[in-house]
């Protein structure tokens, strides 16, 4: 970690610190040197960490006054709504919360992808950071659940008959699952168990996230390796701390006025109808966040290659730092990587948007071209890409840019001398 | 800042697309639009209206609607109908409840107090059922967010009754609405002129009923909408403020170097 030995000025201090380093640590989080070109894009960071503690301490109220049975489950949601003091409020941060969390986690994931940021030597702060994506995924979508509502059933219902097309297995693993015949009390228990444990496992995946991010450092927006600490490099606080704390409060005001004046806009109607198994709602549709991988899964015609398609949608993105055969990693410099990356998002908004219509006709038909581009651009694109991309030269430090106001072509080296240097 | 912008505009876009599907997948008639008081940064309920509203509600869909989420002393509290509490234990006493057993072991019937649920038309849903040619008339707590179209579209179905067009058969027990789901509803039209009497003098036409008792329907969904407009408003002040300070102090934290922020 950090090069200096730290030694704390108070005796109290030192004596603590050479029993426990905590003194060391803090001190290695705030002088932690940081680019100092980094962009807004980089604030998702703290504002992810925020979110994950937002929504554990108003999980822990509501699950004060929640009761997980699927008899009272819907009444003590609105027992919270109504009875319990400022109940709305904590509830309604915990589900918006939710949508803010995956926002911000997808801005997250994709500066990852623009900036490169998956690439050597990074690739394992990646791999951590897709099964916390993972988990999240998990974890929301039995929270949806506990409030027992129609969506809730059947979402589960629907979510949990994928395992059912395992072959040999997978009727036992589905009732395995369902603790039961069917989504039932036993599955309510179990979601909401699970549901509390997992942003714990999350919360430690995240000090590992950090932690591996620590020991390479910050990647930056013009992707060049650069020394720390440097002239390139500002100290975690004050710099990065108020720059963050500015951001997140942006961030907070769009989640106040979704909070405060539309808080069931991102939810969907029917979870306002108590679950009824003999009732099957006319469109089931997770919440939005979920949407393209739900896309993805009814796009293949076959039930079991559509789980193994809907997974493999993620499991792509683990490999992404081999997959990827560019060693620039800045998009900034890679002219035609850019195109695609933008692709890349148009591809899964759209299928984000086909994901919430039917799966019929038109849709179906969009959702199928969308899908395999999907697969296209991890599997064909970008390792081909990289290959033969002619990439634009790259500046020797962050000053260099940042002097002069954007990238100087004239005094940067070209493209293969940065190759040979590394 | 101009990322910000990009990024809300990225997010109104996303929540766009969510809410567009509302009009792509159902091809329903266009609801019928109210200039709700409640609606808005600062919207509130209009008391009267929600007087008036409860007595809707309870002469007219209380026979078969049940509101299982409240209590009589709601009727009471802030931000609602504000009923005083003389008047809501009035109401409340009307009822008859099972309260037990007593210290005979023997289950007695009272007249409720504040402190009970609303009394439900029906024993249990199959009951109710039963009673109603087939059809479960839904509990009404939070009929509005069940709902796609909210308080609109609880005004649009009770204005919605009409003569079926050319050619639709109909079964007996079942009536035509323009903007119920699939245009068929097991309710009769539920309101006629003058089916209530006004304590204020209002005129019960069916679209002031209709009116009332949707106010009164969003209320029930939505018990502390006034507070939580009211706070949100203090929030954003609140967070607005600091986002300023922030800014200037980030810029004067910033400004000893030469990197812009």
């Amino acid at each position: 970690m950090s090069d200096h030995e730290y030694t704390p000025k108070s005796k109290v201090g030192k004596w603590f610190n050479d029993r426990l380093p905590l003194l060391t640590l803090a001190n290695h989080l705030t002088d932690y040197p940081t680019p100092k070109n980094l962009n807004y894009w980089w604030t998702f960071g703290g504002i992810l960490t925020f979110c994950l503690i937002t929504q554990i301490i108003t999980g822990i109220v509501l699950g004060m006054h929640y009761v997980a049975h699927a008899d009272l489950a819907f009444q003590s949601v609105e027992h919270i709504m109504r009875d319990v003091n400022y109940g709305w409020l904590i509830r309604y941060v915990h589900a918006n919360g939710a949508s803010m969390f995956f926002l911000a986690v997808y801005i997250h994931i994709f500066r990852s992808l623009y900036y490169g940021s998956y690439k050597s030597p990074r690739e394992v702060i990646w791999i951590i950071g897709m099964l916390i994506y993972f988990l999240m995924m998990a974890t929301a979508f039995m929270g949806y659940v506990l409030p027992w509502g129609q969506m809730s059933f059947w979402g589960a219902t629907v979510i949990t008959n994928l395992f059912s097309a395992i072959p040999l297995v997978g009727e036992s693993i589905t009732n395995w699952l369902w603790g039961g015949y069917s989504v039932d009390n036993p599955t309510l228990t179990r979601f909401f168990s699970l549901h509390y444990l997992f942003p714990f496992l999350i919360l430690g995946l995240v000090v590992l996230h950090i932690w591996a991010l620590h020991v390479p450092g910050n990647n930056n927006p013009i992707g060049i390796d650069i020394k720390k600490p440097s002239k390139d490099t500002v100290p975690f606080h004050p710099y990065i701390v108020i720059k963050d704390a500015f951001a997140l409060l942006i961030f907070l005001l769009i989640f106040a006025f979704f909070v405060f004046f539309s808080p069931n806009i991102l939810g969907h109607a029917d979870n306002y109808i108590e679950a009824n198994p003999l009732v099957t709602p006319a469109h089931i549709v997770p919440e939005w966040y979920l949407l393209p991988f739900y896309a993805i899964l009814r796009s293949v015609p076959d039930k079991l290659l559509g789980v193994i398609a809907m997974f493999a949608a993620i499991f792509v993105l683990v490999i992404l730092p081999w997959l990827d055969t560019s060693k620039v990693r800045s998009t900034v410099f890679r002219p035609i990587y850019k195109q695609f990356y933008w692709f890349l998002v148009a591809d899964v908004l759209i299928l984000g948007y086909v994901g919430a219509m039917p799966a019929e006709g038109l849709y179906l038909l969009i959702a199928r071209v969308a899908t395999a581009y999907y697969f296209a651009h991890f599997l064909i694109i970008l390792p081909f890409l990289g290959l033969k991309e002619k990439t634009i030269p790259l500046p020797l430090s962050i000053t260099e840019p940042v002097l002069g106001g954007s990238a100087d072509m004239a005094m940067a080296r070209n493209n293969s001398d940065f190759k040979e240097k590394l | 800042m101009k990322i910000f912008l990009k990024l809300t505009f990225l997010f109104i876009i996303i929540s766009s697309l969510i809410s567009s599907k509302a009009i792509a997948a159902g091809e329903q008639q266009e609801l019928l639009k109210v200039d709700w008081s409640f609606k808005s940064f600062f919207g509130k309920f209009d008391r009267a209206s929600l007087q008036r509203g409860y007595q809707v509600y309870t002469e007219v869909c209380a026979s078969c609607h049940s509101l299982k989420h409240l209590s009589y002393r709601n009727l009471a509290e802030k931000g609602g109908p504000e009923f005083t509490e003389l008047e809501a234990k009035a109401i409340a006493s009307n009822f008859e409840v099972t309260d037990g057993p007593n210290s005979d072991g023997e289950m007695f019937e009272r007249p409720a107090k504040l402190s009970d649920k609303f009394v439900m038309p029906y024993a249990n849903v199959q009951e109710a059922i039963a009673a109603n040619g087939g059809a479960y008339p839904p509990d009404m707590s939070v009929l509005v967010k069940a709902r796609k179209g909210g308080a609109n579209y609880i005004y649009s179905v009770l204005m919605g009754y009409d003569e079926p067009p050319a050619g639709m058969e109909l079964d007996d027990g079942v009536y035509y609405n323009k903007y119920m789901y699939g245009n068929k509803i097991k309710m009769s039209s539920p309101l006629d002129d003058d089916i209530v009497e006004y304590a204020d003098g209002t005129k019960a036409t069916v679209d002031q009923m209709a009116k009332d008792v949707t106010t009164f329907l969003q209320w029930t969904a939505e018990p502390h909408l006034e507070t939580r407009h009211k706070l949100g408003f203090r929030v954003i002040i609140y967070l607005s403020v600091l986002t300023i300070l922030v800014y200037f102090s980030m810029k004067k934290i910033w400004s000893r170097i030469e990197t812009k922020v």
